[in-house]
């Protein structure tokens, strides 16, 4: 058996949208995803980390059996998804972040339950389950519950509980903190840092089988930071790199990264500081009284011009921080835009 | 196939379906619910038949029209409760998505999730034809029933009407939220093609071959005849057939619906994974 739980080789998937009544015969293609090559190991925690619209969610939906590639092929669990969908299924499970799926007129026991009893669990043991991971998320007191009583957060705590309890061998979490408040985002990243820690084997032992895979997508730089053992960077369809996070930073060290408060910017665009031969890339962002920049410079000696720059434009500089790259840096200097300037781009073509 | 998954898809469906349907409410209003609902059904038919005929509830027409819609309600229970599933769980539920990455078996899924609707189905006949019985001398004497046509008819029915709809389901997985009576769009369509209030022979000549193709058709006339026989046989439409030629007519447009529904579900299955439509949730 492979040791990897997850594989996919030149996989790509094209939307045809249709037209609205004026144009119905016009068909549009829409490229979701673009020759993605990806292998995660098993007992790997694996981010996808992209802008809303990059293709992370269209990925997982073909990994899961529920979407067609276009064409390319993925094997999860070892298993060709579009050959043998039978056989990946009962190795994975699933859960979106962000919706209040789940049976209102159940309690969340019983919602837990019939799930479990789907994929066969012995009765008793699911029961079992069901409070363990519901005391980790901090939900038991709800147990009985109708899950149409529960708020928005609680009822992803629920869904989130759902995916853990059939103790898949790969489990896909798409954007499973989204919406969350602070407190139940941090329960839910311990719940998944846990339970890849504590895989059926210990670390190192049988190439990796029996041991808990996790592929989770977030366009939250600090939680695939925190919690991935390794992050593919997605925009567009694309993987733009793949790598641990320290490894996809440390390309950015030799750059230096300022993040520099002003006043209002008066007239100055990230283009006219990108024009500047030492800066790599600049973003800005409105911030209330003034503007931040954030510089990377293929030197530091380089952010005299910049300075110059704003003194020409009257741009006075409120604070001044060299910093650290982060996964934000690395996602700018791989798409030359802030993951937020992506989506705000996105947003109207989103859908 | 794997019988143990195929059993357990079948019985959680079953169990789920069954909430869903009785839990929105204490048992006591749902108990009056299941009565009070086909009651009010069937005296509407029957006040219509009562201004028509002023009254002439002696005549074969008034057990023949009875009947049929009695056993009408299961059309409408077991084929939209089928179809109304897929609709519920990906609009509704929003869980269609979580049920299809399941190790489970779709189509025995959806047709446990259609039990429910069968037993509140088969309450409302029983209330319906014991109405009848007390209150409009509908002549069924328990003694005379032909037990042995009754149950067969009934079981290959209702096997009959769950794959209509399967098919009716599979359909529905491919189309949007504002579809979402299609089971019971389709059951009120063929209740003027089946027999179920007039004979056949009633309806122009060019319209009646939707009746003869339809198996419903041949159900009910089992079902009247298992019943009430001699009254039932008082009408031209399927006379001529014997018991036995129309339960063979009925076995073998049953096997015809259950092999277009194997082969309509994979089709449909396939096309919603190629267009994405599995978790794509309707927005207007």
């Amino acid at each position: 058996m492979t040791h990897f739980a997850i594989e996919t080789k030149d996989l790509s998937r094209i939307y045809k949208i249709r037209g609205n009544k004026k144009e119905k015969q016009i068909r549009k293609e829409l490229v979701a995803l673009e020759n993605v090559n990806l292998t995660v190991e098993r007992g790997e925690l694996f981010g996808l980390l992209g802008p809303n619209g990059a293709g992370k969610t269209t990925l997982i939906k073909i990994l899961t059996t529920l979407l067609a590639p276009t064409s390319g092929w993925a094997r999860v669990a070892g298993y060709d998804v579009t050959q043998h969908p039978n056989l990946v299924r009962p190795r994975i499970n699933m859960v979106s972040g962000g919706e209040s799926s789940g049976y209102g007129l159940l309690t969340v026991r019983e919602n837990l339950w019939m799930f479990s009893q789907f994929y066969g669990m012995p009765s008793k043991e699911a029961n079992q389950r069901i409070v363990e991971l519901l005391k980790m998320v901090g939900l038991e007191d709800r147990i009985h519950t109708k899950s149409s009583d529960l708020s928005t957060g609680l009822r992803q705590k629920m869904n989130i509980v759902r995916g853990f309890l059939t103790d898949p061998e790969v489990l896909f979490l798409d954007e499973p903190t989204l919406g969350l408040d602070v407190g139940a985002a941090r329960d839910v990243r311990k719940l998944i840092r846990t339970w890849v820690d504590t895989s059926p084997l210990p670390s190192g032992e049988g190439k990796g089988e029996g041991r808990r895979t996790l592929l989770l997508t977030t366009h939250y730089m600090v939680e695939a930071e925190e919690l991935c053992d390794r992050v593919a960077i997605i925009n567009k369809g694309r993987v733009l790199a793949c790598d641990t996070p320290a490894n996809l930073k440390r390309n950015l060290q030799r750059d230096a990264i300022f993040e520099i408060e002003t006043s209002p910017l008066n007239g100055l665009t990230s283009q006219i500081l990108q024009d500047q031969p030492e800066v790599k890339k600049a973003a800005l962002t409105d911030i209330e009284g003034g503007a931040r920049l954030e510089l990377i410079l293929k030197e530091e000696a380089a952010l005299a011009s910049v300075i110059n720059i704003l003194t020409q434009k009257e741009i006075k500089v409120k604070r001044l921080t060299k910093r650290e790259p982060t996964l934000e840096d690395v996602f700018m200097d791989l798409v030359g835009q802030k993951m937020e300037e992506v989506e705000k781009e996105e947003a109207p073509h989103a859908g | 196939m794997n019988r143990s998954e195929t059993t357990r898809s079948f019985t959680m469906a079953t169990w789920l379906g069954w909430q869903v349907e009785s839990n929105w409410t204490d048992p006591f209003l749902f108990a009056i619910y299941v009565i009070i609902k086909p009651l009010a059904s069937a005296a509407i038919l029957v006040v219509m038949y009562s201004i028509i005929t002023g009254g002439a509830y002696e005549s074969p027409l008034f057990p023949y029209i009875y009947l049929g819609n009695a056993f009408y309600t299961y059309v409408g229970a077991v084929m939209a409760g089928v179809s109304w599933a897929v609709i519920d769980d990906r609009e509704h539920y929003k869980t269609l998505k979580y049920m299809y990455i399941a190790p489970i078996n779709i189509p025995f899924y959806w047709l446990g999730r259609g039990v429910s609707r069968f037993l509140i189905g088969t309450v409302a006949v029983i209330v319906i034809l014991t109405a009848g019985v007390l209150f409009l001398n509908v002549p069924l004497d328990l003694t005379q029933v032909n037990w042995g046509l009754f149950i067969v008819s009934l079981l290959l029915g209702v096997t009959m009407l769950a794959m209509m709809g399967l098919i009716l389901a599979s359909i529905t997985l491919m189309v949007a939220h504002h579809f979402f009576l299609i089971g019971e769009a389709v059951a009120g369509a063929l209740y003027l093609f089946s027999g179920a209030i007039f004979p056949l022979e009633v309806l122009p000549a060019w319209l009646r071959p939707i009746g003869y193709a339809m198996p419903i058709t041949y159900w009910l006339e089992l079902m009247r005849r298992s019943l009430i026989g001699d009254v039932a046989q008082a009408f031209p439409t399927l006379a001529q057939y014997s018991n036995l030629q129309l339960l063979g007519i009925l076995l073998g447009l049953t096997v015809i619906f259950a092999v277009a529904s194997v082969f309509t579900f994979r089709w449909c299955d396939y096309r919603a994974r190629e267009l994405g439509l599995i978790d794509r949730v309707s927005n207007y």
